[in-house]
């Protein structure tokens, strides 16, 4: 698809749709999002990368392959919930560090939970982009 | 073999050839220090958990029984391995070779120890692949590779068999452990599950033991090196089945259907395996078919209770092993040494071979039944045995003399044409002494049958009295192993049997081209494997065809008119038809999704242009989106709204490469819009027959409670996802990456890749 207008749109657009999946990803937890979505919105991002200025600029850009990126995420996954076997816990039982921690306010939280998000977020994003940039190249 | 490389490599293969055999040694070294208190009648019990929640552990049973096979293996384990090592001298895989063989020792021991039903088949499984990589040692021939999988298979189908009979048995007597079972048998023969525990069981024994009509694999395992040959075909893994069958017999003999199953298959296998040895001109094979006969004389004795029968089990199981190996070793020394394995062929081998000879006569004396070796001991005990069954004991004992003396025929082909009769034929090589290694083996085996022949008490107490007592619990009924048991109907049917084999010995070679006949008028199993592997493929190439024809639109069809058959038949089986629901609550808003829903399905269905269908179809998706964010669930939305759009992407990209749509005309639309219509209807009947059940909201209360507290996370959603079921996300996310690769995979192997 050869569109100037959609290719200086996509430049702005696509740097935003990654960091608004970031912010869907963080919030998560408490809010509306996480992983899943988060990976979802991210890969429109690319995808619309790869439309506008074919697969070869959208890989560069990505500079990873997405299978790759698909299985880092899935490792990620997986280490995040092995790592609560080092503390006598059940496989996948989150684990949980509060930084600055108060008693009226729990501070910054790090988990393995998160991790594990960004696992699910990585598999999410990789799986779609390897399929749509496969099947476009197909054309 | 390669001769140059034993004389470059004296000490065979270095390290990798010795630490087996250290291994071997000590676990020989540790069984035999058990010996005397097993001999004293204790027993020993080792346990480990394995999966307590569903009563799995890792148990041992230390008794006369698996001790006798454990010191069989490890000993036989530690003079086959050292053999290999001077056999297998110089091979590139020769690593390879000392692992696997280890790996089934140590599987074997395993096997014959533990005292769980599920980690007793763990290890039933690990000897069949094990042995499946030793048959196909050799997988650079067809032969060699086509006989590994015909075990495998065979042997494998036995133990998914097997499998079940333990399920089925472990539910039923409310355990796992085999010794908890084998002490209620009075409540297991009674149970209503025992015929088919019983013939499940068997299945997995009569496969891994080679009986009639599962017999046609062993001939063929011998495609493996002598030395595994030796080990597993002949002294171990085939007595696994018949391990199994000695191990339940507490708890299962006794019956009829035990009595007649084994009684009659142990004979018949017995029989049959002996005159097609008579028949073979390979040592190799020969010996092949006579442990089938011997593995069908353990059977045999097996489906009996008496104690005479019992005590030839045990005895028979040692003098077999220690004479079957020892004969397999030698002809693995014969052919390192000339280079051929053709009976017709052989011949004044004894001046070369001295030694080779000497472990040879040892080894045959006793599988002839010759006094004062074993095997004459063996051989009274089981004419003994075999007159007191029950029922029509002349007849089997005449199908056990028969054998016999076939075999004594086939002891004198294998041990004593080779070395003392001349041929005249050229030998391919000139025949030379084999190196100690490989001697120590036949010569210690042989011999052992020797001492125990002359000392039988030795093996009476150590080995033949704790078995009898795992067998039949109590040591009075073992009879006493003795050289002179006086003029008796069992040294009578002796006295025949030699006579009887020495002329079957004396007229084998004239007998051949009968025996031919005969064998080849019976049907053959091996070819029938063969024609039964062709018919499963050409039936699978069939439903394939049927079934998926490569029209995409047939295979949705299908699908969707099987999932409507399901669902309509089960509501109407069950009389679950909903009552007309209540509609006051809807509003208007509610409406207007479900006319918005309508109006792009009917769009879809009804449009000749594949993006107005697309277009279409996303307002459907777009509906169902805004149908949760009414009901207030913004992740799903979310989500769904997501996949919408990368679907329509997706569907985008791909049509550009589609026909026209209904270039096939439009003949299918009637039928499609039914089924879908019929599929719609049944779904919604479904959900309100569903709603009219009362929600059970334990689960949803739980995690609202729970959420923030316990996983500091206040999306219940997204906490279930990664916290409370993090495991079904783990394999969902699993499932998708496997997807993708897959997906990438099938786009790039239909065309060549291009450049990037």
């Amino acid at each position: 698809m050869n569109s100037i207008i959609l290719r200086v749109g996509t430049r702005y657009l696509c740097g935003l749709l990654v960091l608004f999946s970031l912010y869907m990803l963080i919030r998560g937890h408490n809010e509306p999002g996480g992983g899943f979505i988060g990976g979802l919105i991210g890969s429109t991002g690319f995808v619309l990368f790869a439309l506008a200025c074919g697969t070869a600029d959208a890989r560069n850009a990505l500079k990873i392959m997405p299978q790759n990126i698909a299985m880092g995420g899935l490792g990620i996954a997986l280490l995040a919930g092995i790592f609560a076997a080092f503390f006598g816990d059940a496989l996948f039982t989150g684990q949980w560090l509060f930084i600055n921690e108060t008693p009226d306010d729990k501070g910054i939280p790090i988990s393995t939970v998160l991790f594990f998000d960004i696992g699910v977020y990585l598999v999410v994003f990789g799986s779609i982009l390897s399929i749509v940039f496969a099947m476009e190249e197909e054309i | 073999m390669n001769d140059t490389a034993t004389a470059m490599h004296p000490t065979g293969n270095g390290l990798v050839g010795l630490i087996p055999v250290g291994i071997a040694l000590l676990l020989f070294g540790w069984f035999l220090s058990l010996a005397p208190a097993v001999a004293d009648g204790q027993s020993l019990r080792l346990v480990w958990d394995w999966v307590p929640s569903l009563g799995i552990a890792m148990s041992f049973l230390v008794d006369g029984l698996s001790l006798t096979f454990a010191l069989l293996i490890s000993g036989i384990g530690a003079l086959v391995l050292l053999y290999s090592n001077t056999y297998l001298a110089g091979h590139p895989q020769f690593a390879r070779f000392a692992l696997f063989l280890t790996s089934f020792m140590l599987a074997m021991l395993g096997l014959v120890l533990a005292d769980n039903l599920i980690g007793l088949f763990v290890f039933w499984e690990l000897t069949t692949i094990t042995s499946y990589l030793l048959i196909g040692f050799g997988h650079d021939t067809t032969k060699g590779r086509r006989s590994a999988l015909q075990a495998l298979f065979v042997t494998g189908a036995g133990a998914l068999a097997l499998l079940a009979g333990f399920i089925l048995l472990g539910f039923s007597m409310g355990s796992f452990e085999l010794s908890e079972i084998l002490a209620q048998a009075d409540v297991l023969k009674a149970h209503e599950m025992y015929l088919p525990i019983l013939i499940l069981i068997l299945a997995g024994t009569f496969t891994k033991s080679a009986q009639f009509p599962f017999h046609f694999w062993l001939p063929n395992a011998m495609a493996a090196p002598t030395p595994v040959s030796a080990f597993l075909h002949s002294a171990t893994m085939v007595k696994a089945g018949v391990y199994l069958m000695a191990r339940m017999h507490p708890g299962m003999s006794g019956t009829d259907v035990w009595f007649w199953t084994l009684t009659i298959a142990g004979a018949f296998t017995a029989v049959f395996a002996s005159i097609l040895a008579l028949r073979q001109t390979d040592l190799k094979q020969a010996l092949a078919y006579t442990t089938l006969m011997a593995l069908g004389t353990l059977t045999l004795f097996l489906g009996q209770t008496s104690g005479y029968a019992m005590t030839a089990f045990a005895t028979f199981l040692v003098v077999h092993s220690l004479y079957k190996a020892a004969l397999f070793l030698v002809v693995g020394c014969i052919d390192h040494s000339t280079g051929t394995r053709e009976a017709d062929v052989l011949g004044g081998l004894g001046r070369a071979m001295p030694v080779t000879a000497f472990a040879a006569g040892l080894a045959a004396l006793s599988m002839a039944g010759f006094p004062p070796f074993l095997g004459f001991i063996g051989k009274e005990l089981k004419y003994a045995g075999i007159l007191a069954i029950g029922s029509e004991p002349f007849l089997f004992a005449a199908a056990l003399l028969t054998a016999n003396a076939l075999m004594f025929a086939v002891a004198g082909i294998v041990a004593l044409r080779p070395f003392w009769q001349r041929t005249g034929v050229a030998l391919p090589r000139k025949p030379h002494e084999a190196p100690w290694p490989m001697l120590a083996g036949p010569v210690i085996l042989a011999v052992l049958g020797a001492l125990f022949g002359v000392y039988p008490d030795l093996l009476q107490v150590a080995l033949v009295d704790p078995t009898v007592k795992s067998l039949l619990g109590s040591i009075e009924d073992a009879k006493e192993l003795k050289l002179w048991a006086g003029v008796n109907m069992p040294l009578f049917m002796s006295i025949v049997t030699v006579a009887l084999g020495a002329v079957l010995y004396l007229g084998h070679k004239r007998l051949r081209p009968a025996l031919g006949r005969l064998v080849d008028a019976a049907p053959q199993f091996d070819n029938g494997w063969d024609k039964f592997l062709l018919a499963l493929k050409s039936f699978a190439a069939w439903q394939t065809q049927i079934i998926q024809p490569g029209i995409l639109r047939r295979y949705i069809f299908a699908t969707f008119a099987t999932v409507l058959v399901a669902l309509g038949g089960t509501m109407i089986a069950r009389q679950a038809m909903p009552t007309w629901p209540d509609l006051t609550d809807v509003t208007f808003q509610n409406i207007a999704l479900v006319v918005l829903i309508s109006a792009g399905a009917i769009l879809t269905a009804l449009t000749s242009s594949r993006i107005a269908a697309m277009a279409a179809l996303g307002v459907v998706g777009i509906g169902v989106a805004m149908i949760f964010i009414v009901f207030s669930a913004p992740d799903v939305a979310i989500t769904q709204l997501l996949v919408e759009t990368l679907i329509v992407v997706l569907v985008a990209v791909a049509l550009l490469r589609l026909p026209v749509l209904d270039e096939n005309g439009r003949d299918h639309r009637p039928l499609d819009a039914i089924l879908a219509g019929a599929i719609g209807l049944s779904v919604t009947l479904v959900l309100l027959a569903v709603l009219e059940t009362p929600l059970d909201l334990r689960l949803t209360e739980y995690f609202e409670v729970t959420s923030w507290p316990e996983a500091f996370g206040r999306n219940i959603v997204n906490v279930i996802l990664v916290d409370f079921r993090a495991l079904d996300t783990f394999g969902e996310i699993a499932v998708v990456v496997i997807a993708a690769l897959s997906a990438y995979a099938l786009l790039r192997t239909t065309h060549p890749r291009k450049d990037p």
